[in-house]
């Protein structure tokens, strides 16, 4: 009895020595990621504020305004003033997109169009 | 210890002569010898047990604690070149959109270390010729010399020159990882940001330390590592920085200024949206101090922050306002204007005369010196003193730049009668534009002190009332009326309803005297006169228009036109929409 006892105390600390091994390894291997997700953060960051400057940089005030100078002939951008400001009734409509009946195909005739297109009032009783 | 023999003398004879067996005695003895024994070890046994199991506990309590801190602790995040103790990183600097306006850019800085050195004449001419500014000869001999190990080339290398300086396949050249201060948008707004430049520097980085403007103002926290990612937002708008430049600069041109600046302030918060001061700079290589001269000719001078100018009759304003706040007179009280009016050995005169009597109202919209110089006798020297100091004109201004704190606005010691008068037509004390602006944001805006900041401010809070609700309405009339029908005619864009009063002061000569030909011409006004929420403040230094068969140089023909243009390129971007009906507030001047 006291040996099985003596047996199975030693099997446990062997168990144990294995598992403590076993995270040591793991948290090793964690640091090494963790230092090297580290690295590409911060690789990752100083490409970002690199690109950021340089989103900074390329749309500077001076830049655009030579930009749009540049291509005058074709944008004829000029500085927002406030005589720009209009009303939104100034806005005309959009031109009415052409009607197209399901059916209805060149040539055939208003009477028949009559019949076959149903689909456009609520109920084909009341049609015309 | 004193042993207790186990055969006692004379117990053993006592036996004997009783005829018991003296063994007995001695197994008994031994008996008790052995129980005594057994209960040290136990004791010592327990003891030993005891102090392992505190021993155990203290170590598991330790590890448990440490643990229990180490989930406890936020994460944190390696930190590159922590090594030399410099904190190289800067937190950025945005505009009140968050639109970068500086940031960090990571270089190289190029050194070498002259024991590695293969062939330091070699390495020189290679050297000098990626690097035209390097004198190869006094690079040799700096690189041979045997008592130096260690040499900085070059503080900062763009990418291709770093492949370059590879190239020559030198191993004694070393790079050192730099960040370095960028300003992406050049000059823009130049004189607010000022510059940077490297303080400590070690092999793996460098220290960037403000050198003037907010970055050297607020260098403290721009280079805490607790907030270094946090940017500093301010109060400028890139887009109105950059109008305002674009439309003061060429003005300048055109009116052959010296130097010319503008400030645009929200008119109930003092956040500075633009200020612009010309001649500016890049402060990506920001220009020396000059050394000689005049300092206020060299371009890092801040026109809008540092320059302190007699600004003339933007501050009859301040008169006006005064007297009507004071209950001394009405809009419509007539004043005696009749000129010249002499005060000792000194007299005042009108620019153009308008009669022998006058309505406030007339004095301030038509600017009559003499009129504004009567308003003056009436309120007193001591009452207009400390009127002006609670605008903030008699102080230092608050303005977050390190220029700011220097410049101390000037007037004379002794307030006297004649000084009173002087100063309430703008001559004898001067200001910067950018406490022009705030002083008028508070006349505007109801009557209430503002703080010019650079900094955004979400959610302003009212400053103390210097002036009553009534007296700005007033004052905002009459300046709506200057525009629509008095000297700054040139102002007005249709529906913004701009406002303000026009100033043309003489120059005073270093040698005695004022110039007769040169003169500081400023617009000081806001708009949208019925509910102001913009300041602005633009002033020229000897402008001149030759357009005319004459020169013009008043504020009316030069400051006023710049404005104008200022204020129809800047109201869309600042969302001031034009209004249709405007109402005509300078109206209320006349039925009183």
């Amino acid at each position: 009895m006291r040996s099985l006892l003596y047996l199975m105390t030693a099997l446990g600390v062997m168990a144990l020595a294995v598992w403590a091994y076993h995270e040591n390894h793991r948290t090793q291997q964690a640091r090494a990621d963790m230092r090297a997700v580290e690295r590409e953060i911060e690789a990752l960051r100083a490409a970002l504020s690199m690109q950021r400057a340089e989103w900074a940089y390329l749309n500077r005030p001076d830049r655009l305004r030579q930009l749009v100078d540049m291509n005058f002939t074709r944008l004829r951008l000029m500085p927002m003033t406030v005589e720009q400001y209009g009303h939104i009734g100034e806005i005309v409509y959009p031109p009415m997109p052409p009607v197209h009946t399901p059916g209805a195909y060149l040539g055939t005739s208003v009477e028949t169009l009559g019949t076959i297109d149903h689909t456009i009032g609520t109920d084909p009783a009341e049609a015309p | 210890m004193i042993r207790v023999p186990l055969r006692p003398l004379a117990r053993v004879l006592e036996a004997r002569a009783d005829g018991r067996d003296p063994a007995v005695i001695e197994r008994e003895n031994l008996r008790l010898r052995h129980e005594q024994m057994q209960d040290r070890s136990r004791r010592r046994a327990e003891r030993r047990l005891l102090f392992m199991a505190t021993l155990f506990l203290a170590g598991f309590a330790l590890i448990g604690a440490r643990m229990a801190v180490l989930a406890a602790s936020p994460p944190e995040e390696a930190t590159p070149w922590r090594g030399e103790d410099i904190a190289a990183d800067r937190a950025d600097i945005t505009d009140r959109a968050g639109r970068i306006l500086a940031t960090n850019l990571r270089t190289n800085a190029l050194y070498a270390e002259t024991r590695h050195l293969v062939d330091g004449t070699r390495a020189a001419h290679e050297l000098a010729r990626i690097f035209p500014e390097l004198d190869a000869q006094a690079l040799a001999r700096r690189l041979n010399d045997p008592a130096r190990r260690f040499l900085w080339i070059r503080p900062q290398l763009s990418p291709e020159q770093v492949q370059a300086v590879h190239d020559i396949g030198e191993p004694g050249l070393l790079f050192g990882p730099r960040e370095m201060r960028l300003y992406p948008n050049g000059r823009l707004a130049a004189h607010v940001l000022g510059g940077a430049g490297f303080g400590t520097q070690g092999v793996t980085a460098a220290e960037i330390i403000g050198t003037a403007g907010i970055e050297h103002r607020m260098d403290a926290q721009l280079r805490d590592p607790a907030r270094a990612d946090q940017p500093l937002m301010l109060s400028i708008d890139l887009s109105v920085q950059a109008a305002v430049e674009e439309v003061l600069a060429g003005g300048m041109e055109m009116l052959t200024a010296r130097a010319a600046a503008a400030v645009v302030m929200d008119a109930h918060s003092g956040e500075i949206i633009a200020m612009a001061s010309l001649p500016d700079f890049d402060p990506n290589s920001r220009p020396a101090p000059p050394t000689e001269g005049n300092p206020t000719d060299s371009p890092i001078f801040n026109h809008a922050v540092q320059g302190a100018y007699e600004l003339g009759s933007v501050m009859k304003a301040f008169t006006v306002a005064q007297a009507l706040e004071l209950g001394l007179v009405g809009p419509q009280s007539m004043v005696d204007t009749r000129g010249p009016l002499r005060v000792g050995r000194f007299s005042i005169t009108d620019f153009r005369s308008r009669g022998a009597r006058q309505s406030v109202a007339d004095v301030f919209i038509y600017s009559s010196n003499i009129g504004t110089a009567r308003l003056a006798q009436m309120i007193g020297g001591e009452r207009q003193r400390t009127f002006l100091g609670s605008f903030g004109l008699l102080a230092p201004s608050p303005v977050e730049l390190a220029e700011a704190a220097r410049v101390r606005p000037q007037f004379p010691e002794r307030w006297g009668e004649l000084s009173s008068m002087t100063i309430s037509y703008g001559h004898g004390l001067s200001t910067s534009p950018v406490m022009l602006a705030a002083a008028y944001a508070a006349l505007v805006n109801g009557g209430t002190r503002v703080e010019p900041t650079l900094l955004r401010r979400p959610d302003p809070v009212p400053g103390e009332r210097l002036i009553s609700e009534q007296t700005s309405a007033t004052m905002r009339a009459m300046m709506r009326a200057v525009v629509s029908g008095g000297t700054a005619s040139l102002v007005e864009v249709a529906g913004v309803l701009p406002g303000g009063k026009t100033g043309t002061a003489d120059k005073p000569n270093p040698r005695g005297g004022y110039y007769t030909n040169r003169v500081i011409a400023t617009f000081a006004g806001a708009f949208p006169m019925n509910d102001p929420r913009y300041v602005i403040v633009v002033m020229l230094d000897e402008p001149e228009d030759t357009t005319g068969p004459e020169p013009r140089r008043t504020a009316g023909w030069t400051a006023a036109p710049v404005t104008g243009e200022i204020i129809r390129r800047i109201a869309p971007l600042l969302g001031v929409r034009p209004q249709e009906d405007a109402p005509e507030i300078e109206a209320v001047l006349r039925t009183r």
